[in-house]
């Protein structure tokens, strides 16, 4: 810091090429220790079964996609006799299980549950941004009363601990016959995620001048004419930024889906830690499994580094 | 009709008003009051269907001795019972000293690890912008599958943690277990914790630092101000509101937290690191004392909500700057 002081060759608030390399080192090395977790992991995914457990931990190793296939299918043991009775393996990954004295039983639970994630995921989406987008925008441009103390409440609903919140939510659904349902998973993260959607369109909204719109009421457009053409196309990037994030909450929820669902809906979250294999948890497959589960949302968060900082503030700290 | 007048406009000035502007509205489709309430509603419809409903059933509910594993059982309304026995309850008073010592730890080292994070990134050294990114991952995950992994890392004998761990330190690998030891699991919960959101405090100091105008320095140093006492009287000081609202929705987040300790520790070993959004899981879901931890559930809803009135003032005091 003394060395800013000091410099006179460039902006005073400038830091100088020293005071720069230090911070530049300091911060590589945590991003580095930070991801190492997350590359192990990864790596973990192309480890065979006994590589993944081997100790020393195994930096170095033949990659193998057992972890992939183990993780897309149910196998039986069988004996070498039967194998080799067996007419000859026609795909690679049945090749794969049979050095291992197995053979593939069926297909595992991971596409449905992959599947329930995605339908769960955009169907919440979907409808939290549709009425999120009309609630800002009346927020926005109208005055309506107490609105403020509607704006909490609409933010508060969120806040509540899931567990506590899932307790009635159980008693209700299973009145309604919506326990295990993927509409009553849908309904319910529709619910968390509009209140996001509320404060962060609000927040785009405003940015957007009053004036494009009153000009095309001026020319005769009504309201709904003038949201469609005039503020909905402006407010493209907030809306698809809001998306995400609501996407991103759905994709990763775990305290509802393991509360309130048991197969039929059950997503992601709840099903990757019950991925086992013989004796316990299969862990090339449990990565395997981490790994399809968290790239979506590394590319997400690439795509959204712009607007992060509004959408985890609701909207209230922007750049 | 050349100038727009909001109905409520019209109707605030307390003039009469405007005649034909009836016709007008219905010549435009809704009137503008009318289009608010549209878009209002289903927000608030879904919000009071899906949250209110259920939590006003639960109010009605802790005050009955319901138990789900013994629902045959009539209706019996026993009053306040609930409530006074969890507050005299010396294991609920330990879970939520669990609690509180975790969210004042894992918060604590966030804002260490974060603000100085930022205060790093803020001095703009070249490719800042890539390792942010980088760094900003694991807050992104899902917490539970975060928990889910870290129990691998953690392994004894076949962990990178412990192995990196015996490298640095010299003890064997397998000689200490960070999540089945009474000593070691609080801090391994903290750990993952921090791990995950010291990015989330650090974006928002960030922020914070950025938003400090440069003449602000700039006339600091025409006064010979010393970079210490430029960091406590300007950089800091501009900084805190930030900071707070960081803290803030730490605080609320891990005081609810539930996932991924859950699935890093479940609660154990025996009790160490069961925060209270687990007891509450357990008599509810395991034991299904439902109007017992209806009860519960309700003293953590005033306690988050007392925070979240706090929170939503200080995002208004962000916003305003």
């Amino acid at each position: 810091m003394t060395a800013i002081a000091r410099s006179t060759a460039h902006s005073i608030v400038e830091a100088s090429p020293r005071a720069k390399a230090v911070a530049g080192t300091i911060v590589i090395l945590y991003a580095v220790i930070s991801i190492l977790p997350l590359l192990w992991i990864a790596a973990t995914a192309f480890k065979s079964q006994s590589d993944a457990i081997a100790y020393p931990p195994k930096v170095i190793f033949q990659p193998t996609l057992e972890g992939y296939v183990n993780l897309f299918t149910v196998r039986t043991r069988q004996t070498p006799d039967f194998i080799a009775k067996l007419p000859p393996a026609t795909t690679w990954y049945d090749r794969l299980v049979r050095q291992h004295d197995m053979v593939i039983a069926g297909p595992s639970k991971v596409v449905p549950r992959f599947i329930n994630s995605l339908i769960i995921g955009f169907g919440s989406t979907f409808l939290a941004v549709s009425l999120g987008t009309l609630a800002a925008y009346a927020f926005s441009r109208f005055r309506i009363p107490l609105a403020d103390d509607l704006l909490f409440f609409i933010l508060s609903t969120r806040m509540m601990p899931p567990v506590a919140v899932a307790i009635p939510i159980y008693l209700m659904y299973r009145q309604l016959n919506l326990t295990d349902t993927r509409l009553g998973m849908i309904l319910l993260y529709t619910a968390v995620n509009v209140s996001l959607a509320v404060w962060l369109l609000k927040g785009f909204i405003d940015e957007i001048p009053r004036e494009y719109e009153e000009a095309a009421l001026v020319d005769g457009y009504t309201r709904l004419q003038a949201l469609r053409k005039v503020v909905l196309p402006q407010a493209v990037t907030g809306i698809a930024a809001t998306a995400i994030f609501c996407l991103i909450f759905s994709w990763n929820e775990y305290a509802f889906a393991v509360l309130l669902t048991s197969g039929e809906a059950q997503t992601m979250p709840p099903f990757i830690p019950f991925i086992i294999g013989e004796g316990g948890q299969d862990w090339p497959a449990v990565a395997a499994a981490t790994t399809l589960f968290v790239v979506p949302i590394v590319l997400f968060t690439i795509l959204l580094r712009k607007h992060l900082l509004r959408g985890i503030t609701f909207g209230a700290v922007r750049k | 009709m050349t100038t727009i007048i909001h109905p409520d406009q019209a109707a605030a000035r307390g003039g009469p008003k405007p005649a034909g502007s009836l016709a007008v509205w219905r010549g435009r489709g809704l009137s503008d009051r009318a289009i608010a309430w549209l878009f209002v509603a289903p927000t608030i419809m879904l919000l009071l269907a899906i949250n209110i409903f259920p939590l006003i059933w639960m109010i009605r509910l802790s005050f009955t001795s319901l138990n789900l594993s013994m629902s045959y059982l009539p209706l019996r309304f026993v009053g306040l019972d609930n409530f006074s026995d969890i507050l005299t309850d010396d294991e609920i008073w330990f879970r939520l000293q669990t609690t509180a010592r975790f969210v004042i730890c894992s918060v604590a080292l966030q804002v260490i690890v974060g603000f100085g994070l930022a205060l790093l990134i803020n001095r703009q050294f070249r490719t800042h912008s890539f390792w942010t990114t980088i760094i900003l991952l694991p807050m992104m995950l899902s917490p539970a599958v975060v928990g889910n992994f870290w129990t691998l890392l953690f392994q004894p004998q076949i962990g990178p943690f412990n192995y990196l761990v015996s490298l640095i330190a010299g003890v064997p690998p397998s000689s200490f277990s960070m999540t089945g030891e009474v000593a070691l699991a609080p801090w391994t919960i903290v750990l993952v914790d921090t791990w995950m959101w010291a990015p989330y405090v650090m974006l928002i100091c960030l922020a914070g630092l950025r938003s400090i105008p440069d003449y602000i320095y700039e006339a600091a140093e025409v006064d010979r101000a010393s970079p210490w006492r430029q960091f406590w009287s300007i950089t800091l000081p501009m900084t805190v509101p930030f900071l707070m609202l960081a803290v803030l929705f730490r605080a609320i987040e891990n005081f609810k937290m539930f996932d991924m300790v859950n699935l890093l520790t479940s609660g154990g070993p025996g009790s160490t690191t069961e925060l209270v959004s687990i007891t509450l899981k357990r008599a509810a879901f395991e034991k299904w004392r439902t109007g017992y931890s209806s009860a519960l559930a309700i003293i953590l809803f005033v306690t988050v909500f007392g925070a979240a009135n706090i929170y939503v003032k200080a995002l208004n005091r962000v916003k305003q700057r």
